[in-house]
């Protein structure tokens, strides 16, 4: 423990935002995920000799509005630098990107904790550049027996944002909290699907460690292609974990590049490939200057959506939720949508918010579905909110009622009436039943007229179990508390 | 500024270009007899000079948004020298 | 009918003197029975060149006669053709049956021309000389034991030895004007960004530009119009309008001012090609231009800045040939690297790789602002220089070439001679301008070619100036003797 306390973990992060564009950055090719290998392989895809690039529109100024969004200056003349390498997904030899001039200067996104503390991260910058295509390693072999790799070009060209942070995190969990900001202003502007495990966002986290009060930073290590939240937080911790164990032993931590494996859950590090990092970048020929006037950033800052930090302080002011759960909800649109739509239909906010960060979040995480696909309305919520509140249901059977909601069997209301589910509100009735249980439980209502307070106040519990299994659950509690209170005072 | 056979070795490689050892030297000399024609440039007093990359001062044109590709697989796919299963073949890619 | 020009057979088209089919069913027999000593084709394409001719007599039939109606053309092996081999003159492309036609190809097609086949160049377009082609050397037909200078030598040749009455070129750093020069034909290299380079397989893609050789002014101005305009599918490509080239020919020359720089006719230049381009200048004055002395003084680093960047880009544009999804790729490699560097290096022949070589170190690390970055702001002092002149001037005059076709093999083996073939043609290409050569004289049986330079986007004016001259001369008349006992057995 004490570890932990005499080092410093610095952490930066990279991240490759795919942009939600039809087609890809350099052709008219579809960026539609899991068509057919090679069938959305156009020939500039494919670098045909003679072919060229130009330019989509569509994602400059996705890029642009990504700009905006983090309050980053935008590069009125940026340039497309080529960076040479070979591999067989990069079709070209060299992927067209940016380098001296990207389209987004220096931004800056405010983070909070689940502490409730704040910080702001810097952003570097981020540039426009286009994807590599994928090796697939199953099953291809040569004439000999030997393993080949397949090539699929579909992802080559689809565009990318890649944001690069400043080195300003400090631990895995500001590192994740600003991802997980990052998703909600991307899938806020809607520039991005956000879909992690499809690899629409992949992280690179850069971790290094220093000795507290050291003022120059430690050498870092960069883990690639981190596709989750979860793996994230994991690998940045083994990193960190592993970079203080080797210096602590007297060794010295390399730059270089690690793999982490999510199955495996370890991370090792890449082929050395420092012969391969002169990556010769230099003005690509074949693309001008793309100038954007400040006509055009007004045009579409004027399109700019509701983003999370807005949202946030909007849910606070007039739903009255608390800065975290505020928090929660509007850093996902459609979670703050849905929310929305259930807290005007229940008039409840607060409960509404409750439902959604509870009930719904546990069940979409178990059956690994988004909120857009939630098999519960957002009106059905409200409606079945509203029938709590109105005491036709308890908190307890509208969790059934919102089970069998989830199973299609039919509106909160459709479900009450059809099971029959309606709450016991009848005061002779239910006097009837508090009767008799007094009479079967002699024993119990002697004893717990004996008993003190405290213990008086547990037995109590007892009576109202026996009630709510007479009638199902459907007594209303309030009603049956009353009750018993004045029939069990001796 | 010159190169020596090692570090023609090292470009070789960046260019994914083979080199045979019995050439290596007569290339070497050749490449520095083109690389000494170029050193004339630092004679040049370019100091406060911007740099000129396309020849014309003109801006990107950007194209709508929209998909205009059909699927020609088939078709390119013929002119690989090995493919299989709609993919490209090449030698086991090692990470 | 091949003595003919381009504007003659055209007219003998519309006339019906004779059909498409006649005309292309003579090119081909011309170029098989003489195209054997010269090489500067790799493909012929008869069967599509007859379907073609044909097409194009029904068009005319139809009244739907397109403005190259039935005029036969071949193009360099660096245009991709559709359905036809592309090889660039390299054995990487050797098996390359483009899938697409470039821009320039479409847009001649659309006109009406008929392609006769692909013609011979330098391996990748780098070479001044036409020997570093996969296919072997292309010979001069003024004198077979000389190289018809390149890299668009099959073309030149071609046209030269009137196997076909035009041609399509490129031109990176000289690569149309200097082999027009060294066989004695007329050839324009437009402004950057004027003729689409959708198509053409790229050498350095920021010097690249697209352009007709024919054997006269008037026809490149032909097909030039049909060549240029803007292409959404090249980002380089200008839009703007394209001026009526060959509506000007005819203008007078008076008041014309002609600027002359002292930077192209060095100590060191061959006295009689001196006297060759002043003698071409005298001629102009005499139709009322005024000649103006003009400093060009960066262009004396044209070449070494020229060095840097073209092989630069050279080694970026053809890192795509990896072996992977076309092209050549060599037996049984060991393992992806194997693939990789053994493709490349029986694919590319020597001068191509020593520029990808040149370029790659330019490049890299440690060595980007002393090369590359220096060689674009010299760029910038070149092409502010004949940006001065231009303020004076109308159009900027020298020779083509320090020298005429030289011996096969004679600058084999020392590329840095090889390269100041093209000192006066390469400063063009930096700043971006258009330029013409045109034949201006005869030395020792050979000819010998002038340029003429205009301001962006005056290809009209460079093509008024290069017909009031040949108007005024007839040196762009002389043919070689090439093939003349074989065209009469031909013809009997």
């Amino acid at each position: 423990m004490e570890k932990i306390t005499e080092w410093e973990t610095v952490i930066g992060l990279e991240i490759h935002v795919q942009l939600s564009t039809a087609s890809k950055i350099f052709s008219g090719s579809s960026t539609a995920v899991g068509a057919e290998p090679n069938s959305q392989a156009s020939l500039v895809d494919l670098a045909m000799p003679g072919t060229l690039p130009v330019l989509n529109r569509g994602a400059v100024e996705k890029a642009i509005l990504f700009g905006l969004a983090v309050n980053a200056e935008i590069c009125q003349r940026s340039v497309f630098e080529r960076k040479n390498y070979f591999y067989p997904d990069l079709p070209k030899g060299y992927q067209t990107t940016q380098l001296e001039a990207p389209i987004v200067g220096p931004g800056k996104v405010d983070i909070q904790l689940e502490n409730g503390e704040k910080k702001v991260v810097r952003i570097h910058h981020a540039h426009l550049e286009e994807d590599a295509g994928k090796s697939l390693h199953e099953e291809f072999s040569d004439a000999q027996g030997r393993g080949m790799s397949g090539i699929d070009l579909n992802r080559a060209g689809t565009p990318l944002i890649e944001v690069v942070t400043e080195p300003d995190m400090r631990s895995p969990e500001e590192a994740v909290a600003f991802a997980r900001k990052l998703h909600g202003i991307v899938t806020s502007l809607g520039i991005c699907d956000g879909e992690m495990s499809q690899g629409s966002m992949r992280f690179d986290v850069n971790v290094s460690v220093r000795r507290k009060g050291d003022e120059t930073l430690g050498t870092r290590t960069e883990t690639k292609n981190l596709n989750s939240f979860r793996f994230m937080d994991a690998a940045i911790r083994q990193e960190v974990q592993r970079q203080i164990e080797l210096i602590e032993d007297g060794g010295t931590v390399i730059q270089e590049t690690r793999l982490y494996n999510g199955d495996t859950q370890a991370s090792r590090s890449m082929r050395s490939k420092e012969d391969a990092n002169d990556y010769r970048y230099f003005p690509c020929p074949d693309l001008l200057p793309v100038v954007v006037t400040d006509a055009d950033i007004a045009a579409l800052r004027a399109t700019l959506p509701e983003l999370p930090d807005a949202r946030e302080a909007r849910f606070i002011d007039s739903y009255q939720l608390s800065a975290y759960d505020a928090g929660l909800l509007a850093g996902n649109r459609f979670a703050a949508a849905y929310f929305e739509t259930a807290a005007q239909h229940s008039g409840d906010a607060k409960l509404a918010a409750n439902w959604v960060i509870g009930d719904i979040s546990a069940r979409l995480n178990a059956e690994d579905i988004a909120i857009e696909q939630c098999p519960v309305s957002a009106e059905n919520l409200g409606q079945l909110i509203q029938r709590i509140k109105d005491g036709t249901v308890s908190s307890k059977i509208a969790r059934q009622v919102f089970d069998a909601c989830w199973q299609g069997e039919g509106s909160p209301d459709e479900v009450i009436a059809a099971k029959g589910l309606k709450q016991m509100s009848d005061t002779g009735e239910l006097e009837k039943i508090v009767d008799q249980i007094i009479a079967d439980n002699a024993e119990q209502v002697a004893a717990y007229q004996a008993a003190e307070g405290g213990k008086q106040k547990k037995m109590f519990g007892f009576f109202v179990g026996q009630a709510m299994k007479l009638t199902q659950g459907k007594a209303n509690p309030q009603q049956i508390n009353a009750l018993l209170q004045q029939k069990l005072a001796p | 500024m010159a190169l020596d056979p090692q570090a023609l070795a090292g470009v070789a490689h960046l260019a994914r270009l083979h080199l045979d050892a019995a050439d290596s030297d007569a290339l070497t000399d050749r490449l520095n007899s083109i690389l000494g024609m170029v050193d004339r440039l630092q004679e040049a007093d370019v100091d406060a000079v911007q740099p000129l990359a396309h020849p014309l001062d003109a801006s990107q044109p950007l194209r709508p948004d929209a998909v205009t590709e059909q699927d020609i697989r088939d078709q390119v796919q013929a002119l690989a020298p090995a493919s299989e299963g709609s993919c490209y073949l090449v030698p086991k890619v090692i990470e | 009918m091949h003595r003919k020009t381009l504007t003659e057979l055209q007219a003998g088209l519309a006339a019906g003197d004779f059909s498409a089919r006649e005309l292309t069913e003579h090119f081909l027999k011309r170029i098989q029975s003489l195209d054997g000593e010269l090489n500067s084709f790799i493909t012929l394409t008869p069967e599509q060149a007859l379907a073609q001719a044909d097409a194009a007599d029904q068009a005319r039939a139809a009244g739907q006669a397109g403005p190259l109606n039935g005029l036969p053309l071949a193009h360099k092996d660096i245009f991709c053709t559709r359905g036809v081999r592309t090889s660039c003159g390299s054995r990487m492309l050797d098996n390359f049956i483009s899938p697409y036609d470039a821009t320039v190809v479409e847009r001649l097609q659309a006109a009406g021309a008929v392609m006769l086949g692909k013609t011979n160049m330098d391996e990748f377009a780098m070479g001044s000389s036409n020997e570093t082609s996969w296919y072997g050397p292309v010979r001069n037909p003024w004198d077979t034991g000389r190289v018809p200078g390149g890299s668009s030598g099959g073309s030149a040749a071609a046209v030269a030895a009137r196997l076909v009455p035009a041609a399509t070129g490129t031109d990176t750093g000289g690569s149309i004007r200097q082999p027009a020069a060294l066989t004695g034909i007329t050839g324009l290299k437009p402004t950057y960004g004027r003729v689409s380079r959708w198509g053409m397989i790229a050498f350095a893609s920021s010097l690249d530009q697209a352009g007709p050789m024919a054997t006269s002014a008037a026809d490149c101005a032909l097909l030039l119009q049909a060549m240029s305009g803007h292409d959404p599918r090249d980002s380089t490509s200008v839009n703007q309008p394209v001026d009526n080239y060959s509506a000007t020919l005819d203008k007078p020359l008076t008041g014309l001012r002609i600027g002359v720089p002292e930077e192209f006719f060095p100590a060191t230049l061959d006295d009689r090609i001196a006297s060759t381009t002043r003698a071409a200048l005298a001629e102009l004055e005499k139709q009322g231009a005024t000649l103006v002395s003009v400093r060009l003084p960066s262009v004396d680093l044209s070449v070494p800045a020229y060095y840097v960047i073209a092989p630069a880009e050279a080694s970026s544009n053809l890192s795509r040939f990896d072996g992977v999804r076309y092209g050549y790729r060599c037996d049984d490699p060991a393992d992806l690297e194997d693939m990789y560097k053994r493709s490349r290096s029986e694919g590319f022949g020597a001068e191509v790789k020593r520029r990808i070589l040149v370029g790659t170190y330019a490049l890299s690390h440690g060595y980007y602002d002393a090369y590359y970055l220096r060689a674009q702001k010299v760029r910038r002092l070149i092409s502010n220089d004949f940006a001065a002149a231009f303020d004076n001037v109308d159009v900027i005059m020298g020779p083509t070439s320090p020298e005429q076709a030289f011996e096969l093999g004679a600058k084999k083996d020392d590329p840095v001679t090889m390269y100041m073939a093209d000192v006066f043609t390469i400063a063009v290409n930096l700043a971006g301008l258009p330029a013409l050569s045109m034949p201006a004289g005869m030395i020792d049986g050979l000819p010998v070619g002038i340029q003429v330079i205009g301001n962006y986007f005056r290809e009209a004016q460079i093509l008024n100036v290069a017909h009031r001259f040949q108007q005024a001369t007839n040196w762009h008349q002389k043919a070689p003797s090439f093939g003349e006992t074989a065209t009469a057995k031909g013809d009997a």
